[in-house]
């Protein structure tokens, strides 16, 4: 079947088997390799974009249901060469180690704070409900949401400078903190 | 002036891998392409133990874009055995451990077919027109069953399905008294059996390895944690000289243990590629990976703990049984026996046995899973002195007082044999009690019982100590301007982060400076990689030296070029200066002077490049204590955590930041082994846990908040005084949970549930105990 996806920004024209999951789509024929799949029963949310404004998780979305659709992936969220503020609020909170989850966990942060821009910590927990880590425990997670929640409204301080003060104190305070 | 510059050492430095992370400019192994590549799908048993009678691969070889099938017939002249690095006794069983499964199978999941196909979609069908005939064997999946007499064999030429037993007794080591005596002699005796659930490591990036046999060296890259000794390992198994093999671990999603491993999809992906002559790539599924990856875990503890009615534990015995799976893989019979030397934990016990029994189940094999043997023991040795508390109405926190190593008693040798060589268990436990306000949640907990609430509040102690620091590592350290290479290999640790700031330190050149090269054995050709904690405390040491090295090799040029005596300089901040004057030369111009090389001195190298070694002469022992407080809900039996407070000591610390992102990971995985996670078999053998829809991985809203902090007790065996820290949450929490849950519901006299301690099984624990419903 022939689709027509625009992605990050790009449109693009493709002759594709029905059964072609989007997220092997963006990964294999449109080189989109920063959107990834963590599994097969749509439970983690790894491969999560947004089609049309909306935060889908791309394995469990064929190509062709995208026909005629705008696809964003973390590799279209920074304008100009400089960061969107999820994914600096991401790395000022240390929010990531492996960084496998990181593309939907930011896609998906994404969809949660336009719907909600000032969400609570319970809000933040069941909002990414459908996002698995294994690395983090999410702490840093929810810190960051929030900080890049803050950021979004344009709000001054950052919990990642909170972060690195913390630190500071600790070391300050001959290690016991 | 860099003199004065803070130090990188102890700064919460942003991580340096992160900007690739978050943009998705990732280098994952199934992101690679390379021309002519084709695809692998591999065939795995439905059934957990049959003899292989016949395979029909006709009909899927016709299939669209399939090139090639291969069985285990096919490759069983040259794919070897995989290996087993730890034969823990002379005489341990290892049967031949076969990549793809050539007459019988072990386990279901076990691979038996790989197609090769143009892409991954067609390898996929064809693998449904395989037909394999299966003649069914006598399955085994109990643990203490297959240990027993007569038990059906997993592999009847073995005779058994024990593979090993291996024992410590401290008064035949001369380490302490004997434990016989001391339970003979016992005024309370608290004995328990504990289960390890099976885990599933469940690292999110599936596994993936892609081999290009095309030039004179044959490169392998894969998501593993061993670079190192997997090429070591392949060359070894498969008969190729290891220097003809290079392999790649780029960007690489979560390991946990379970990307410590040779693999069968490794072996089969090089052997057909090697077939074929052309590049080819396998990618697991999530379910293959839950399926076919290697276990954590899985245990039965049988504990006995004398002591007399003061609190003083006398002794504790320890009868193990270890379910290895089918196969013994890398290092499956070692893990338990790591575990040997923890259980009698932060304390003074007066004599200790351990013994241990290696069995075979047709399960998928087990093997490291995060602490790797030291979370096994410290659940049990905090379990049973929560127990024994109870047992003589003593404050849990008061009896491991009475009981731990006194900060004044360090280096302290064990009743296990090994000497502790530094630690302040009551500064951390005073501040973890303060974090929590134990008095405050006791107080609550007694409020609680009075008014029968029907959410009761528990309150659950773990101190813990491990070991950290296996093995020599080796690094590279080479030119002044910092580019480091290191033979550790990272995963999401963020050893370019914390590396560049040892070295920044070192050699007083700017943190941005340093560029950090890991995970690629051409670049770094000796390495022992990351694993049980050991990176900084041995591979981070060997970047010190082989630092110390470059500044030694620096010292006859800057001399030179200053026309001093080498014994006028000293080394501050990035550069030598002329004791006494304001003379200076900085380590880069002394580079750039050394690679012009147009004027140098007599009779040395001109280089700067610098290697180092580092075989600590002890293991490092980060401690700490961790509180958690869970209000288990008596009426439908939910657990929730309300509050988790640790306080670990881990020595210095070199980035604050990335050990609080290595904590809160590691409380969540044991978090998840207390009330979540386990992997169960059906009667067939068939894995029921098989996706994340089924094993409960937790997400954002099973965890809670932690509020960590931090005592700094340096260790004494490396010039850094640092310990490690990533098993350090993983090992304490689990105990700490399920002590918890158990102080709740202890007054309705239950003494154990077995994890993860489920709604289902608090309830019917709390049902059982009250001679209520079943």
């Amino acid at each position: 079947m022939r689709i027509t996806v625009t992605v990050d920004g790009t449109t693009y024209t493709d002759e594709v088997e029905p059964r072609l999951l989007l997220v092997h789509y963006l990964r294999d024929r449109l080189g989109k390799v920063g959107t990834v799949v963590g599994c097969d029963t749509s439970n983690c949310g790894a491969c999560t974009v947004h089609l049309n404004g909306h935060s889908v998780k791309s394995c469990s979305v064929l190509a062709v249901q995208a026909d005629g659709g705008d696809v964003l992936t973390v590799e279209g969220l920074s304008r100009d060469g400089k960061l969107h503020p999820i994914q600096e609020a991401f790395r000022d909170n240390h929010a990531l180690q492996c960084g496998f989850c990181t593309p939907g966990m930011i896609m998906q942060t994404l969809d949660l704070l336009a719907e909600e821009p000032d969400p609570d910590d319970e809000t933040v927990r069941h909002g990414l409900e459908g996002n698995l880590c294994r690395c983090t425990g999410y702490q840093n997670i929810v810190r960051a949401v929030q900080d890049a929640a803050q950021r979004l409204r344009g709000g001054a301080t950052s919990s990642g400078d909170a972060v690195i003060k913390d630190a500071a104190k600790a070391e300050t305070a001959g290690g016991v903190r | 002036m860099t003199a004065t510059a803070q130090p990188e050492i102890g700064r919460a430095r942003l991580r340096k891998e992160d900007e690739h992370l978050i943009t998705g400019r990732t280098r994952w192994t199934d992101n690679l392409v390379l021309p002519g590549m084709q695809h692998l799908a591999i065939l795995r048993s439905p059934v957990a133990h049959a003899c292989i009678t016949g395979i029909d691969t006709t009909a899927a070889r016709s299939m669209p874009g399939v090139v090639a099938i291969f069985t285990g017939a096919d490759l069983a002249a040259e794919q070897g055995s995989l290996p087993c690095a730890w034969p823990i006794t002379e005489d341990m069983k290892a049967p031949p451990a076969p990549s793809l499964a050539v007459d019988t199978v072990n386990f279901a999941g076990e691979a038996v077919a790989v197609v090769v196909a143009r892409g991954a979609y067609e390898a996929h069908d064809a693998l449904e027109k395989i037909d394999v005939d299966y003649d069914e064997l006598p399955i085994v999946l109990d643990l203490a069953g297959a240990a027993a007499d007569g038990a059906d064999l997993v592999h009847p030429d073995l005779g058994t399905n024990i593979s090993a037993t291996w024992t410590f007794d401290s008064a035949e080591a001369g380490t302490g008294g004997d434990v016989e005596q001391a339970i003979r002699e016992a005024e309370v005796l608290v004995q328990r059996t504990f289960r390890q659930q099976r885990l599933i490591p469940a690292f999110m990036e599936p596994r993936s390895v892609v081999v290009d046999p095309t030039a004179a060296q044959i490169t392998v890259w894969s998501a593993t944690q061993i670079p190192h000794i997997l090429r070591l390992m392949l060359a070894m198994t498969l008969d190729i000289p290891e220097h003809k093999l290079r392999v790649i671990a780029p960007d690489v999603g979560g390991g946990f243990g379970g990307k410590l491993q040779v693999t069968p999809e490794e072996v089969i992906a090089l052997l057909v590629a090697r077939r074929l002559g052309k590049p080819v790539k396998y990618t697991e599924s999530r379910s293959e990976s839950m399926l076919a990856a290697h276990h954590g875990r899985d245990q039965i503890q049988k504990l006995t703990l004398a002591a007399r009615r003061d609190g003083t534990v006398t002794g504790l015995k320890v009868e193990l049984l270890a379910d290895m799976g089918a196969y013994l893989r890398l290092v499956s019979p070692g893990i338990p026996i790591l575990g040997a030397f923890m259980f009698n934990g932060i304390y003074k016990f007066g004599s200790y046995h351990f013994t241990c029994t290696n069995v075979f189940t047709n399960k998928v094999p087990t093997d490291a899973y995060r602490g790797a043997g030291r979370p096994e023991a410290t659940f049990a040795v905090e379990r049973m002195m929560d127990e024994l508390a109870a047992e003589l109405s003593l404050d849990p926190l008061e009896l491991r007082a009475r009981n731990w190593i006194t900060h004044e008693e360090f280096p302290f040798d064990t009743v296990a044999g090994l000497t502790y060589d530094s630690g302040n268990y009551e500064a951390a436990t005073a501040r973890a009690r303060e974090l929590f306000d134990y008095d405050g949640l006791r107080r609550e907990q007694a409020e609680r019982r009075e008014r029968k609430d029907p959410v009761q509040l528990g309150i659950g102690v773990s101190t813990f100590t491990e070991m950290c620091g296996l093995a020599p590592s080796r690094v590279l350290g080479s030119l002044a301007y910092g580019a480091v290479v290191t033979g550790a290999s990272p995963h999401g640790q963020g050893h370019e982060t914390a590396w560049s700031q040892i070295v920044a330190d070192q050699l007083g050149v700017p943190f941005d400076d340093v560029e950090v090269l890991h995970g690629d054995t051409q670049t770094s050709p000796r390495g022992m990689d990351t694993y049980g904690s050991r990176s900084l405390a041995v591979g981070g040491i060997a970047v010190v030296k082989a630092a110390e090295k470059v500044i030694a090799k620096a010292r006859p040029f800057a001399a030179h070029m200053m026309e001093c005596a080498e014994d006028d300089l000293e080394f501050t901040g990035g550069q030598f200066r002329v004791t006494g004057t304001e003379k200076a030369v900085g380590l880069a111009d002394v580079a750039l002077a050394v690679f012009a090389a147009h004027d140098l001195p007599e009779g040395v190298e001109p280089n700067l490049d610098s290697e180092a070694t580092y075989d600590p002469d002890n293991f490092s022992f980060p401690h700490g204590t961790h509180l958690c407080a869970a209000e288990v809900d008596t009426e439908t039996g939910q657990v929730r955590i309300r509050s988790y407070v640790c306080v670990d000591d881990i020595g210095h610390v070199v980035n604050p930041l990335i050990v609080e992102g290595q904590v809160h990971g590691g409380l969540a995985q044991g978090i998840a082994q207390a009330l979540y996670e386990e992997a169960v078999h059906d009667e067939s053998g068939t894995l029921l846990s098989g996706s994340f829809a089924e094993y409960l991985m937790p997400s954002a809203v099973d965890l809670p908040s932690f509020t960590t902090g931090r005592t700094e007790t340096p260790a004494t065996g490396n010039p850094l005084g640092v310990k490690g820290v990533g098993e350090a949450g993983t090992i304490a929490s689990t105990p700490a949970v399920v002590n918890a849950v158990l102080d709740a519901v202890r007054q309705f006299g239950v003494h154990d549930i077995e994890m993860p301690c489920s709604p289902m099984r608090v309830w019917h624990a709390i049902h059982t105990a009250q001679g209520g419903a079943r």
